[in-house]
C-alpha cells in the first residue's frame, strides 16, 4: 500500500494501478463515507461546503465549483430531469492525471458522481470517458456494477428517497469533445460542435435540461470535502497560494524522472521540475514550458519560481491550464515546436466556425514553410495577425484562442529563431 | 413516345455489397438506447458496435443504424464523419495510433514514425498491401510522462523505442 496519508494526499492516497481497490477495499479506506453522510442532509450542504471549501475546476478554467452548482434551478419547480456530466476526455497534449485517478481508485470517482449529483438532485449521471482510455472503461465499469450492486445507486440511494442512475458513455475520439458544450452534443449523438453561451448548460444543457459538467479531479474532490471540511482543505495549500486543495501536478518531456504527483496547491514549477521530476535529462538546458496543455502560452526558465496556481501563472502572461507541464529543452527548434502544436489544433478543429477552420490550416502552413527555411517576408506579421483574428471573442470556443496561447508566447520570446526562417531573396529564387 | 437510351445503365453502378445488421448487433444497440433519453445519443455507440464486427463501418451499416435509432441515415453518416475513431473505409486487421502530440514529440515521435513508416512501407492513413496493418496519428494519449506512445489496437504502449517496433509488430499477426 502507498505512504501517502488520506490528510495530506487525499486524491491519490488509495490509488493503486496495478490492483485498484474494489469495493470491500474502498468501503474500509472511508470510502462511501461521504456518500452515507451526504444523503441525511439537506442537498444545499454538499455545495455549501464546495463553495466554502473555495474549490475551482481542474480541467484548466478554474471556474469555483460551488458557484456553477449554484446556479442550477433546485427545489419543487426545477425540472425532473437533471444531469451531472463528469467530464473524462482527457485529451490535452501534455496532460495524464485523470487518467491515473480513474484507473487507480476508481470508486473514488463513482462516489464522486453520487455525491455531486446528490447535492444537485440529478436524476442520472455520466462519465463521458475517451475512447482509448480502455482500462479505465473497463475499471470503472466494475466499480460502477458494484456500487449499484450496493444501493449506492439506483432507486432510493440509502433509503434517501432520491432516485440516480450512472452511466459510463464511451466517446470515439476528437479533442473538441473536451469542450463543455460540444461534450453534451456528443454525449447526444451528434456531432461534437460547440454550442452558442447563453443559455448556459447548467440552465439548459443535455436534452434542454440543467446539466453540470466538471472534471475528473475537479470531482474527485467532492467527497474529501464532505468528509473533512472545507477549513481542511484550505489548509491543504499550506499556504502557499489562496488557492485550496492539493493538485495533480506533473511533468512530461525530456526530464529525468518524469510523472505525476498530487502537491500542496501552488506548488512551483522548479519544485515540480527540479525536485520531482530530478532535472532535465541528458545534460539538456530548458529552454520554455508549457504551464499547463498544449493550449497554454509557453513561460521561460526565468518563471519556474512562480507558484503554479490559476492568478499567478495569468499574471506572468499564460494560464496554469491543467497543471502539468511540458518541459522543451535546449536541442528543440521552437518552429518546429510550434509547427507541432498548430498541426494538433488543426487537425482538431471541429470546423464550425471560419475563423477557426480556415485559419488554423493557414497559420500551420505558414510555420510548416517556415521550418523549412522557406518563409517569406511579412510572415510573421501574418501570423501575429492570426493571433488576434483567431483570439478570444471571435470564435464559439476556446479552441482556437487556445491555440495561438502557444503560437503568440514563442514569437514573443524567440522572434529571432522564427525570422532566421525566413528565405532570403536569393535563396527565394533558387 | 420516342424511346430513350439511359444515360447511366444500372448494370455500370458500383454495386453495394448489402448489408444486413447482424441480430447480437441489433440487440446491442436497442440496450445502448435504455441508456440515454434520447435513442440519437447511442449513435456513436451503435457505429462502434458494427464497427467491432466489421473493423469498419459498411455503407449500408449507416442506414440500417438510422433505422434502429430512428434518425436519418444522414444524421448517423454526420456523426460517422466526424469522430476519429470510427473508420468508413476499410482498414487493416489491426490499426496502429500514433500520438504525434507535443510530449511525445519532444520524447521522439519523428523516429517513431520513421521506423513504422520504413518496416511497414506506408505513410500515416494507409494500410499495408498484406492487409495486416493500418498506420494513422492520434492526438495525445495521455500518457505523456512515458513517451512515445501509441496504441495497436486497444493496447497502449509506452515508451516506445525505434529499436522495439519489430517485436511490438510481431505480436499483432
Amino acid at each position: 500500500m502507498s505512504a501517502l496519508k488520506a490528510e495530506t494526499h487525499p486524491l491519490t492516497y488509495r490509488v493503486n494501478l496495478a490492483a485498484p481497490l474494489d469495493l470491500k477495499g474502498y468501503e474500509a479506506q472511508d470510502g462511501y463515507a461521504a456518500l452515507r453522510k451526504v444523503v441525511k442532509e439537506a442537498p444545499g450542504e454538499v455545495t455549501k461546503a464546495v463553495k466554502d471549501a473555495n474549490l475551482r475546476g481542474r480541467g484548466g478554467a478554474g471556474f469555483p465549483t460551488g458557484v456553477k452548482w449554484g446556479l442550477v434551478p433546485m427545489g419543487a419547480d426545477a425540472p425532473k430531469n437533471k444531469y451531472i456530466v463528469c467530464n473524462a476526455d482527457e485529451m490535452e497534449p501534455g496532460t495524464f492525471k485523470d487518467r491515473l485517478l480513474m484507473e487507480g481508485v476508481p470508486h473514488q470517482l463513482i462516489e464522486s458522481m453520487i455525491v455531486s449529483g446528490y447535492a444537485i438532485q440529478a436524476s442520472r449521471g455520466y462519465i463521458f470517458l475517451r475512447g482509448e482510455y480502455v482500462l479505465a472503461a473497463e475499471r470503472l465499469n466494475r466499480a460502477l456494477a458494484e456500487a449499484k450492486a450496493a444501493g449506492y445507486l439506483g432507486r432510493n440511494v440509502l433509503g434517501s428517497g432520491w432516485d440516480f442512475e450512472l452511466f459510463v458513455h464511451t466517446g470515439a475520439g476528437r479533442y473538441i469533445c473536451g469542450e463543455e458544450t460540444a461534450l453534451i452534443n456528443s454525449l447526444e449523438g451528434r456531432r461534437a460542435n460547440p454550442r452558442a453561451k447563453p443559455p448556459f448548460p447548467q440552465i439548459a444543457g443535455l436534452w434542454g435540461k440543467p446539466t453540470v459538467v466538471n472534471n475528473v479531479e475537479t470531482l474527485s474532490n467532492v467527497p474529501h470535502i464532505v468528509n473533512r471540511g472545507a477549513a481542511w482543505f484550505q489548509g491543504l495549500s499550506q499556504g502557499k497560494t489562496k488557492d485550496a486543495g492539493t493538485k495533480l501536478y506533473g511533468v512530461s518531456g525530456r526530464a529525468r524522472k518524469t510523472g505525476c504527483w498530487e502537491l500542496p496547491f501552488g506548488t512551483t514549477a522548479r519544485e515540480l521540475l527540479e525536485v520531482h521530476a530530478g532535472g532535465m535529462k541528458d545534460g539538456l538546458k530548458l529552454k520554455c514550458w508549457l504551464p499547463g496543455g498544449a493550449s497554454t502560452d509557453f513561460l521561460m526558465p526565468e518563471h519556474l519560481d512562480l507558484a503554479m496556481d490559476f492568478d499567478t501563472i495569468a499574471r506572468a502572461g499564460s494560464r496554469m491550464g491543467t497543471g502539468l507541464i511540458t518541459v522543451v529543452d535546449d536541442k528543440q527548434n521552437i518552429v518546429s515546436v510550434v509547427r507541432n502544436l498548430e498541426e494538433f489544433f488543426a487537425r482538431e478543429s471541429c470546423g464550425w466556425c471560419t475563423p477557426c477552420r480556415d485559419g488554423l490550416p493557414w497559420t500551420e502552413k505558414l510555420l510548416a514553410a517556415l521550418e523549412r527555411k522557406q518563409g517569406r517576408e511579412g510572415d510573421l506579421e501574418v501570423l501575429e495577425q492570426l493571433t488576434r483574428f483567431l483570439g478570444p471573442g471571435k470564435t464559439f470556443c476556446a479552441h482556437a484562442p487556445g491555440a495561438m496561447e502557444p503560437l503568440q508566447s514563442a514569437l514573443k520570446y524567440f522572434r529571432a529563431e522564427f525570422e532566421a526562417c525566413i528565405a532570403k531573396p536569393a535563396q527565394a529564387a533558387a | 413516345m420516342e424511346s430513350t437510351t439511359p444515360i447511366i445503365k444500372l448494370a455500370d453502378l458500383p454495386k453495394v455489397e448489402p448489408f444486413v445488421l447482424h441480430a447480437d448487433d441489433r440487440a446491442a444497440i436497442e440496450r445502448e438506447i435504455h441508456h440515454y433519453e434520447d435513442p440519437r445519443a447511442a449513435s456513436i455507440e451503435a457505429l462502434k458496435i458494427v464497427q467491432h464486427r466489421h473493423g469498419w463501418v459498411p455503407d449500408g451499416a449507416i442506414a440500417a443504424i438510422g433505422e434502429v435509432l430512428g434518425i436519418p441515415g444522414a444524421d448517423v453518416e454526420g456523426v460517422a464523419t466526424f469522430y476519429n475513431l470510427i473508420f468508413r473505409r476499410p482498414v487493416g486487421r489491426h490499426v496502429i495510433k500514433l500520438c504525434d502530440s507535443v510530449s511525445c514529440y519532444l520524447t521522439g515521435y519523428d523516429d517513431v514514425k520513421k521506423a513504422f513508416s520504413d518496416r511497414l512501407g506506408v505513410g500515416l492513413g494507409q494500410t499495408t498491401a498484406d492487409g495486416r496493418f493500418t498506420l494513422l496519428p492520434i492526438c495525445c494519449l495521455g500518457a505523456c510522462d512515458k513517451g512515445p506512445v501509441l496504441m495497436i489496437d486497444q493496447d497502449t504502449h509506452f515508451d516506445v523505442a525505434p529499436d522495439r517496433i519489430n517485436e511490438l509488430l510481431e505480436r499483432y499477426k
